[in-house]
Formats: C-alpha cells, sequence, structure tokens
C-alpha cells in the first residue's frame, strides 16, 4: 500500500502489540486517501479511551475531547461549519456507555457525521472492566461473578432511534470494513460504523477466532431500505451479522435545517453581525 | 394610595390567572404615557394555582429597585390578600373581584364585565383597565398595547380584549372618583425613544453585540429566559440556537462549536450547572473559549427553583477539576448584563478562557425602562489566525497566550486535546519537560485575566465612615436605600467583576473605617473572598436568603442598623 496521506510519522502509538486497533487504523487511513478528502477540511472527534486515541495517530485536525462526549463536540463542530467532514473515532464504553444519552439524542439530531466505534466488548484503558457491549457471564476484576446485564445492542439501537446508515463490520474483515466507512462518510446523516474487534490483553473470550466463528456476512439478497427488517437482522447474534445493515436516504440533517445556514453556508467563524443588524433588534423593545 | 415620586402596584393571584399578560400590558402602556417603569415577579414553581405576584413601580424618575410598600394592590385571589397584606398599609388601596376582597376594599368585577365583553378568560385585560382608569391614564394608551398583546390570536379575541379593557377602564374612572386620595404622579418627558427589556433580555442582547452565533441549552429555571430571549432572535439574525439532551452536552456542543470558530454560549442554573463542570474544566486545558451564563436561585439540590439567590460564587469561582484562569463578572443593571455580556465574549477569545456572567432570579425576571443599549466602544474581534502548514494549537509564549486558529482556515492542523499535550496538541506524559512548560503557560494566563480584570465603583461620598459592600442584582436596591438615608457617613462599593478582583479593591476597601457586606445568601462568601485576596475585615453581614430579593426599606432599616 501506498503511504495515506492521513498517515504521520514520529507519534508514539500507545496500544499494546496486538491490538485490533492497529489493523482499524490502517484501513481508516486507506478510506480517507480512497476518498481523496481534503485534510483542511477534515476533522475527527473522539472521546477518551484506547480507541480514542486514534486521532492522534493520523495527520488530521482533531478534537480530543471528554469521555462519552464525543459526539456532542462533534455536533457542535458542524454547527459552527457544515462544511467540514466530521468522523468520531472512540470505543464502545466511551460511545454507548459514558455517552448512551448522547448516542440517543445524536441520532434524533442527524448531524451528518460518521461514527466508526470500535467494539471489543471489553475496557482497555481502565483494564478489563466490563463494557456496555460485554456478552452476560464474562468474568472480569469487578464483575467477579460474571456480567449480569443485558448488552447493549448498538446497531439494533441505531435503527430503533431512526439513524439513517448503519452498519457493522468485525476488524480483520479489511476489504469490507474500508467499504463501509467510506459509504459512511458519503452518506448525508448520521452514519454508524460499529467494528467488532479483539482486545488480547482484556478480553479473553471475544478473541480473534471467536468473531471469526461468531459473526456471518449480510447475503447478497439482503435489502437494507426495510427498517423492520433491518431490526429484526441487527438484534442477531451467534452469528452477528457483518454488512451494511440499514440505509435511508432523504432525512434532512441537523445543520441543514438550521435557520442560520438557509441559502448561506458559510461557517460562523466567517459572520459579523453589524451595528446596524443588532441596533435593530434593540428598536424592536421601544 | 399614597405617593411621592413613585406609585407600587402590586399584582398577586393564582398561576394562571394573567398576570403576566396584566403586567405586560400596562409596562407598556404606563411608558407610553410617560412614566418610568419598574416590575419583577415572584413566583412558585408550579403552572396552574398557588400565589404568584408582580410588583409594577412607575416614577417621574428612574425606578429600578424593588419596593415592599405598595400604594395599589390589585388580587386576584382570596389566599393572595391574605398572603401579601404585610405589604399593604393604612393608605393602601385593595381592589379586586367582590368575592375576593369581600368589603375590605374596592369591588371591581372583574370576572362579570369580562363575560359581559364575551370570554370571561379576558378578565385579565379587565383589571389592566382598571388599573389605567384608577390612575387617570387615558383608554387610548392602552388600546394599542392590548392589541398587539394579542396580535397572534385572531381577530375575534383582540376585540374581545379591547372591549374588556374599555369597561374595566370606565369602571376604574368611576372608582377613581371615590378614592380619598388620587393618582397625582406627574410624568417624566417623553419616553418613546427607551426600551423596556428584562435580565434575561438585557443578557441575550449583549451576546448578540458580541456576536454570539449559537447557544446550546437544557432549559432551567431562570437561566431560560436567556436561551428563549436567543430564540425569539433567531427568526431576525444569524444564530444556531439548539435545545439538547442534558446540560453535560450543552456545554459539550458549545466547545465543540467554539473550537470550529462560533462564539456559542450556554445558559443554565446552579444544578444544571454542576453538570457542565467537567466542560468547564475542558475549557481550561484545551484553551477553548466560552461563555457561561449562571442564573442563580437558592440551593443545595433542586432548592427554590423559581426564587432568587447569590449563593453560587464558589461553585462558579472553583467549577472544574485542576487549575486554570477564568473570569466571572456580575452585573447589577440591565445595562450592565448587556455590556458584560458583550465584554465577555471578546474576553472570552482574547484569553481563550471560560468567563461567566453570574447572575440571579431576581436580575433576570425584573424589567424597566433603559435608553437604547449601544454596543459602541467595544468591537468585536475573535483573535483567529490562519493556521499555516507548521501551526501548532499550543505553540509556547512568553504571554501564555498560543495564536489560535480553527479546522478549515488555513493548510495546517488544529489539534485539541483534553490530556496533556505538546504544542502540537499530542498526548504528553514527558512530566518534567513540555507538560511543565504547558502548565506553565496556562498560569502565565492568570496574570492576563489579572490585567483585564473590572475595578470596582464607587458610588456615595469619598470621606464615608461605612462601606457597603455588594456585586450583582442588588445594587440597584443599595443605590435607592442610600439616596433615601442621604447620610454622608455611608457609601456603596460595586464589583461588577468578581473574579478576579481588580487590584484597586483592598485600597478601596480600606478608604472607609468599616465594611458591611450585603448579599442575597446566608454567608458573605464575597466578603470572604475580599478578606482573603486583600487582608480587609468586615462587620457583621447585612444577608437575606429567603429566596426573595432585598426591598429598598428593609436595606433601608438595616443600613440604618449598620450606621
Amino acid at each position: 500500500m501506498d503511504k495515506s496521506p492521513f498517515d504521520i510519522a514520529g507519534v508514539d502509538i500507545a496500544w499494546c502489540p496486538g491490538c485490533g486497533n492497529f489493523g482499524l487504523r490502517n484501513t481508516v487511513l486507506k478510506a480517507f486517501a480512497a476518498l481523496k478528502l481534503d485534510p483542511t477540511q477534515l476533522v475527527m472527534v473522539s472521546g477518551i479511551g484506547q480507541a480514542a486515541k486514534s486521532p492522534q495517530y493520523y495527520d488530521v485536525s482533531y478534537f480530543n475531547g471528554l469521555h462519552g462526549r464525543a459526539l456532542t463536540h462533534a455536533t457542535g463542530i458542524k454547527a459552527a461549519n457544515p462544511g467540514l467532514t466530521v468522523v468520531v473515532q472512540s470505543g464502545d464504553g466511551d460511545l454507548f456507555g459514558e455517552g448512551g444519552n448522547h448516542f440517543i439524542h445524536a441520532i434524533r439530531r442527524n448531524p451528518d457525521l460518521t461514527v466508526i466505534a470500535h467494539d471489543n466488548m471489553v475496557y482497555g484503558l481502565t483494564k478489563g472492566q466490563a463494557a456496555p457491549t460485554s456478552q452476560r457471564g464474562m468474568k472480569t476484576n469487578v464483575q467477579v461473578f460474571g456480567v449480569a446485564a443485558e448488552p447493549l445492542n448498538p446497531v439494533a439501537l441505531a435503527i430503533a432511534m431512526g439513524a439513517t446508515f448503519v452498519a457493522q463490520s468485525v476488524v480483520g474483515e479489511t476489504a469490507l470494513t474500508q467499504q463501509l466507512i467510506e459509504e459512511a462518510i458519503g452518506h448525508p446523516g448520521f452514519a454508524l460504523v460499529n467494528v467488532f474487534q479483539s482486545c488480547p490483553s482484556f478480553n479473553k473470550i471475544n478473541n480473534h477466532k471467536w468473531f471469526k466463528e461468531n459473526t456471518a456476512r449480510l447475503g447478497p439478497d439482503y435489502d437494507p431500505s426495510d427498517r423492520n427488517a433491518a431490526f429484526a437482522k441487527a438484534s442477531e447474534r451467534e452469528p452477528w451479522p457483518l454488512g451494511l445493515l440499514y440505509r435511508e436516504l432523504g432525512k434532512p440533517t441537523f445543520e441543514g435545517q438550521l435557520a442560520a445556514y438557509a441559502g448561506d453556508s458559510t461557517p460562523l467563524y466567517r459572520r459579523r453581525r453589524t451595528p446596524e443588524q443588532l441596533a435593530t433588534l434593540i428598536a424592536g423593545f421601544r | 394610595m399614597a405617593q411621592a415620586n413613585d406609585f407600587v402596584i402590586l399584582l398577586a393571584g393564582e398561576a394562571g390567572q394573567g398576570i403576566q399578560s396584566i403586567e405586560s400590558v400596562l409596562l407598556r402602556a404606563l411608558k407610553r404615557c410617560a412614566y418610568h417603569v419598574f416590575a419583577t415577579s415572584e413566583v412558585m414553581s408550579r403552572v396552574r394555582g398557588g400565589t404568584n405576584s408582580t410588583t409594577l413601580r412607575l416614577g417621574s424618575h428612574r425606578v429600578r429597585a424593588l419596593p415592599h410598600q405598595v400604594d395599589l394592590f390589585v388580587a386576584f385571589s382570596a389566599e393572595a390578600v391574605r398572603r401579601y397584606t404585610p405589604r399593604c398599609t393604612a393608605e393602601t388601596l385593595l381592589v379586586g373581584d367582590p368575592a375576593v376582597v369581600s368589603g375590605a376594599g374596592a369591588a371591581a368585577p372583574f370576572a362579570a364585565l369580562a363575560t359581559e365583553a364575551g370570554d370571561k378568560r379576558a378578565a385579565s385585560m379587565v383589571a389592566a383597565g382598571v388599573i389605567m382608569g384608577l390612575l387617570g391614564q387615558p383608554l387610548s394608551a392602552l388600546i394599542p398595547v392590548v392589541e398587539a398583546h394579542f396580535s397572534a390570536k385572531g381577530e375575534a379575541l383582540i376585540a374581545t380584549n379591547v372591549a374588556a379593557a374599555t369597561a374595566g377602564h370606565r369602571h376604574g374612572q368611576a372608582l377613581a372618583k371615590d378614592t380619598a386620595r388620587p393618582f397625582a404622579l406627574p410624568p417624566a418627558t417623553d419616553l418613546s425613544q427607551e426600551i423596556l427589556i428584562n435580565g434575561s433580555q438585557a443578557i441575550a442582547l449583549g451576546a448578540l453585540a458580541g456576536d454570539c452565533d449559537a447557544i446550546f441549552s437544557y432549559p432551567m429555571s431562570p437561566g431560560t429566559g436567556v436561551l428563549s430571549a436567543l430564540a425569539h432572535f433567531s427568526t431576525q439574525t444569524d444564530l444556531v440556537v439548539e435545545q439538547v439532551e442534558d446540560e453535560i452536552a450543552a456545554i459539550n456542543m458549545a466547545l465543540g462549536a467554539n473550537y470550529a470558530g462560533a462564539r456559542a454560549m450556554v445558559t443554565t442554573s446552579g444544578g444544571g450547572f454542576a453538570l457542565m463542570t467537567e466542560g468547564i474544566s475542558l475549557a481550561g486545558i484545551s484553551e477553548t473559549p466560552v461563555v457561561v451564563h449562571v442564573a442563580q436561585r437558592p440551593g443545595p439540590g433542586t432548592g427554590l427553583p423559581t426564587r432568587t439567590a447569590q449563593e453560587d460564587l464558589n461553585l462558579v469561582r472553583y467549577a472544574g477539576h485542576g487549575l486554570f484562569a477564568r473570569a466571572i463578572f456580575a452585573p447589577a443593571t440591565l445595562e450592565e448584563a448587556f455590556a458584560l455580556t458583550h465584554q465577555a465574549f471578546n474576553l472570552a477569545d482574547a484569553l481563550q478562557i471560560p468567563v461567566f456572567i453570574l447572575s440571579d432570579q431576581y436580575l433576570v425576571d425584573t424589567t424597566y425602562n433603559v435608553p437604547p443599549l449601544s454596543s459602541e466602544g467595544l468591537a468585536n474581534d475573535r483573535h483567529l489566525v490562519a493556521a499555516e502548514p507548521d501551526y501548532q494549537r499550543y505553540q509556547l509564549t512568553p504571554s501564555g497566550l498560543s495564536p489560535r486558529s480553527v479546522p478549515g482556515f488555513g493548510p495546517g492542523r488544529v489539534c485539541v486535546d483534553s490530556d496533556e499535550h505538546d504544542e502540537r496538541g499530542r498526548i504528553t506524559e514527558d512530566l518534567d519537560g513540555i507538560s511543565l512548560q504547558m502548565k506553565d503557560k496556562r498560569f502565565r494566563k492568570f496574570a492576563l485575566v489579572q490585567e483585564a480584570a473590572l475595578p470596582p465603583i464607587w458610588h456615595g461620598p469619598a470621606d464615608a465612615e461605612l462601606l457597603l459592600v455588594a456585586w450583582g442584582s442588588t445594587g440597584p436596591a443599595i443605590e435607592e436605600a442610600l439616596a433615601r438615608l442621604a447620610s454622608p457617613k455611608v457609601a456603596h462599593l460595586h464589583f461588577p467583576q468578581v473574579w478576579p478582583i481588580h487590584a484597586s479593591a483592598g485600597a478601596l476597601l480600606r478608604r472607609a473605617g468599616r465594611r458591611v457586606a450585603v448579599e442575597n445568601s446566608q454567608e458573605a462568601t464575597f466578603a470572604d473572598w475580599l478578606r482573603l485576596e486583600t487582608g480587609v475585615s468586615f462587620a457583621p453581614p447585612i444577608l437575606k436568603y429567603n429566596g426573595l430579593a432585598f426591598s429598598i426599606e428593609e436595606l433601608v432599616s438595616r443600613i440604618e442598623e449598620a450606621l
């Protein structure tokens, strides 16, 4: 592979050897290069966690914010400058645990964002506790009797909330993952790509082999435009489905509905309110 | 009905009885009659029932503080009569429906006249008419205001309410003939060029003057007024207004927008602000400017949701883990609320810090006329540079300020991190190298915020022996109490900025032999800050913490005690 223009040299990557994050990083670099994204108009956003360090390892502008808040930061960025391509890359704990409420409401708003979720069904940075996506029964240093709660299903939740692009892949399926990320970035609206990956340090159950044996690609006759069928498919497990589960076109975006951009796409930082406009508003209170 | 230079009307009844509508039309109608007007409301946290009141004051001169004693009490429920009788004197005229006043005052059949006019819900406009008639003011000043108030409700409803106001006015004129001391307050000169706004609107207009272009907030009394005022303006000027899922989202969305170059603000109250504190800390380390309006109400917890307090100084000063610079403004008047909010946006961008507007329920819910506000004298500057290819967001500089760019502005990358970072914005754990240098760089901004601090303002005799020390919304009531006392022994020092404290504070505080803090709180927190910063001592403070603002009369007597 040619070096991606978004690759960066001289950064000290903090991930464990064998981490699925490396594979996903390579795939994201390829997708950005294949789409020929304008690096001056691309912003990546993340929260906190091992996956959330990803933006630091590309040559991009980024906002590496607070744990759980990536989607709020990203929505604010789109509100201020809809012309930017905004890609959120963060982990299952950040997006679905700490940030679960924002996940629900970001989908309702439908900003034109791409969300690449690292789903390794465990917490890495805090060293091995359960994630919202951990399967029942998994024992950890905190869930010593095994995980008791039902795992959160990101793709089923996204479809239920009305997300307009919902896909799932596994990091080892590099071609599929790259294709889904490219389509997600091209999709106008909130696009989720949930990417399964192994965590060799902390998840001894859902390893590379397990994902290979417990996932299955959608068949060629699968119709991603039928929402009810997509929800049923997204809810399946053993095997977990891989591919584009649901796509809906034509839903208005968050920023597309903001009055400030009706007929004028100028980012907010380039606008000025004139003293005359202010005087008119003030005179309205006479 | 007693009167000297002002006249005080109390409107009280249940939530849902239209008291706010009466307040709104009377303020406008009486301003048209060239009276200076003031109104403030105190309401229960409920949508129907209970007892709410509005104190409406008119004057021949500017009126901007809350009076206790009432000249005309218009009651809409028997409970209101009971609750507010302590504010009445022998000269107070009580007016209400016959069933409400039951012989104790002047009967005005609001409900019956409204029904005659076509709709019993028009009783509030009957009351507005009665009051205008009682005060001898022309119906012609009221009708256009009533028409405007109901303009969105259709011709039939406008006609009904005009008929109701007309019938009320006739009844009020008749009542005026029977009153022992008819209303005789001389009007001021023409006030048609003045504007009539409340504290929320003053802050919202100040934000627009400061080129605010986005607000992200979750509704919470009493902070909501700024959100709804800006939502109203968004139909007339470019402004992104988003009601978000919680206060955590509000501050973090604002920070995302400001990273991309917007001038976004948030508005909330203490409980909601508590949820924002991690975001405030993110503003600190990421050096992302943001303006935060906190309208105080009594806590802890849910406290008294619709009441007023000055309890959150420590919350706002210390919100957010770690050490970083911030500024806190505390307006006393509507003009100051406008000017300080305008200034907040420029200070936030100039120093890349969070800047707070600390108001309270009393300030945001108080309305009076002011001369047209002007933004002249303070130009807006976002302090942005284009990102060149080698741009580093956190470049080390002697001042501590790194030139700020935003993504999309120039060929370079703009990398912002909540982790400790190097000059490029990348994570570092180089503890004795760049990590320390970044901490020192941010620390240098404390000196910049200190240099930019606004000085306290001295009102009254320079050689006063007693100095009243106050901040925020208590200012006008203190001013008016001092005007009534007319004592050469007492002065007032108002702090429009409570943090950092201006360097002149120590010398000003020492000018007087004794200092007394006036705070709408259970303890004199600001006096504690001043003591720590300047070493000056304070006499026992004048405090109030029942959820209501200080009235002029109560300040007069408590200042007399302190003298």
